[in-house]
């Protein structure tokens, strides 16, 4: 049964991604994309991958969207006009294609548990987390502990588009002061005239909230962890933003606080690394944070993902800030 | 009684894929933007309570009944509210609600 | 099953060149970074693809499990940063391209190099 929903689902990625780039609406597109990431979202989870699932979800579906629709308010919505075909793009983009399929043919065969893949370090993993670690979402502890210093250079990845997008978009421009028609206008701010959204954000925001909490400290039993949580509570925050108008939420977080989160969680990481060389191990060492190894690498693992979740939500809402509030930053 | 649950069960997720295929057929078919939302917004409400009232019965008296009874209760508040902006966004934007094709401008894609 | 995985493969093959083609033949810049987007999606597929194992489940332990079959999590743990980089390098090109907007006023490609080369 789940062959059907597989071949379904796949058809279906191919069509929404053909359709995403062949539309000339750039709005349609950015729609689209959202669309294709849902449905590889779901993709991944019968593929057994739940943790990549709920990241895909929250992260491709929710905020990337956002994002881009943010950056097409700021620039046009549609493409100015039709690409003239390039042949020599679609000969080589059609060469390639064929090379990549006859390639396919080579590859390990589907669910064989006796690929390179799965023998070489992956049984070491699953053997190891529960004498050493004893979580019980290995991928969490691969994630936070095992394979930790990817984690860390992660972290510092997100926080530099953080401070690269902040760069960009902060520098006063010109235009600014002219391109605020509606000063003092409260009803044209946000959707604070419609009753529905407005009550029906409101009412749900305390919620996803709740839920990023949930996800964030739930990575060690089940999917979560902290960039999942980091999105899901940008998300809310975004809602909140969507519904009630720029201000109230910069009134509500300011810029300086969210800067601060950015800056503590990518900090927190580092210290607990550096507390590991203090105590007596090496850095990234949790096992000798507490007197036992294993409550050490729960208090490791529990300290980089709030870590991990403060300054994925820092970045977000830093970076949705910049867009929506291109003239006034 | 498992045979029971069992055949009431098939029946809501029979009916519910009938829904949402309704609702798919629909929002290609009709004329106007207002009318094919009116056609998907079926798929979300109608078509989620039965499928999802399907698997309920399917779970039993278990922690994932609840939590698909949590999930249910998410989708009846959030789809009607986007269905809602979606129309009033094309209300502001000047759509208006008669047949014939919707005016997008340069409809092309 | 040997079809199904064939046909997964052959998914990746498309959408690597469909997001491919967007970026190299696309002419507006938003649309080469919905492209990029589609070309990295494709790779997260591939990988997760090969880390699946028939019978397996999530690797997570749960309470009562006899002798568990897991999915691979290594490729999980790899995709899991890939797509967080991967929403920070299009968060970079967005205010790369705003930014463009606002100095050249158009974002397509062939209309920059006009006035880049005047």
């Amino acid at each position: 049964m789940t062959v059907l929903f597989s071949v379904f689902l796949l058809t279906l990625l191919v069509i929404t991604a053909i359709a995403a780039v062949q539309s000339r609406n750039l709005f349609v597109s950015v729609m689209l994309l959202g669309i294709f990431s849902l449905l590889i979202a779901a993709n991944f989870l019968l593929l057994d991958a739940a943790d990549v699932a709920l990241t895909e979800a929250a992260v491709g579906a929710g905020i990337s969207t956002v994002l881009f629709l943010g950056a097409l308010a700021l620039t046009f919505e549609r493409e100015h006009r039709p690409t003239p075909h390039r042949w020599l793009s679609l000969a080589v983009v059609f060469a390639a294609t064929l090379v990549v399929l006859y390639a396919t043919f080579d590859k390990p065969k589907f669910g064989d548990p006796g690929a390179p893949v799965q023998v070489h370090v992956a049984p070491w993993y699953i053997e190891k987390t529960p004498e050493v670690i004893d979580v019980p979402n290995i991928v969490t502890a691969v994630l936070a502990s095992f394979r930790g210093y990817d984690t860390l250079g992660e972290v510092f990845v997100v926080f530099t588009a953080g401070i690269g997008v902040l760069f960009l978009l902060s520098a006063s421009h010109g235009h600014a002061a002219q391109r605020r028609p509606d000063n003092g206008d409260e009803s044209k701010i946000g959707l604070r005239n419609d009753l529905i959204p407005r009550v029906v954000g409101r009412l749900l925001v305390p919620f996803i909230l709740l839920f990023g909490l949930y996800v964030q400290f739930h990575g060690d039993y089940g999917p979560g962890g902290g960039f999942q949580a980091g999105a899901l509570i940008a998300a809310a925050v975004i809602l909140f933003a969507l519904v009630e108008g720029e201000e109230r939420t910069l009134e509500a977080i300011p810029r300086g606080a969210l800067l601060a989160l950015m800056v503590s969680g990518a900090l927190l990481y580092g210290l607990v690394g550096v507390a590991g060389i203090f105590l007596g191990g090496e850095f990234l060492n949790y096992s000798v944070l507490a007197d036992d190894p294993i409550a050490g690498q729960h208090l490791g693992i529990i300290l980089i993902e709030a870590g991990v979740g403060l300054t994925v939500t820092g970045v977000l809402l830093s970076i949705f800030h910049a867009f929506a509030a291109r003239d006034r930053f | 009684m498992q045979a029971v649950l069992d055949i009431i069960s098939w029946l809501l997720l029979t009916a519910g894929g009938a829904f949402v295929l309704v609702g798919g057929i629909g929002a290609l078919r009709m004329p106007n933007l207002y009318t094919r939302m009116h056609a998907a917004s079926v798929t979300d409400t109608v078509g989620a309570i039965l499928v999802l009232g399907g698997i309920m019965l399917q779970a039993g008296l278990t922690l994932a009944t609840i939590k698909l009874a949590a999930i249910l209760l998410f989708l009846l508040i959030t789809s009607p509210t986007a269905s809602y902006a979606l129309a009033n966004a094309a209300m502001i934007a000047g759509v208006k609600p008669e047949a014939g094709r919707a005016p997008d401008t340069e409809h092309d894609s | 099953m040997e079809l199904l995985g064939i046909y997964h493969y052959w998914v990746f093959a498309v959408l690597l060149m469909i997001g491919f083609y967007a970026v190299v033949a696309k002419v507006n810049l938003v649309k080469k970074l919905i492209g990029l987007s589609l070309f990295q999606s494709a790779v997260f597929l591939l990988y997760i693809t090969m880390g699946k194992v028939s019978g397996g489940t999530a690797p997570i332990f749960l309470k009562d499990m006899i002798d568990p079959v897991f999915s691979n999590p290594l490729p999980q743990v790899l995709i899991l940063t890939a797509i967080v980089v991967g929403i920070s390098t299009t968060a970079l090109g967005l205010g790369i391209v705003v930014r463009i907007k606002e100095e050249y006023g158009t974002i397509e490609e062939n209309e920059i190099q006009e006035i880049d080369r005047r």
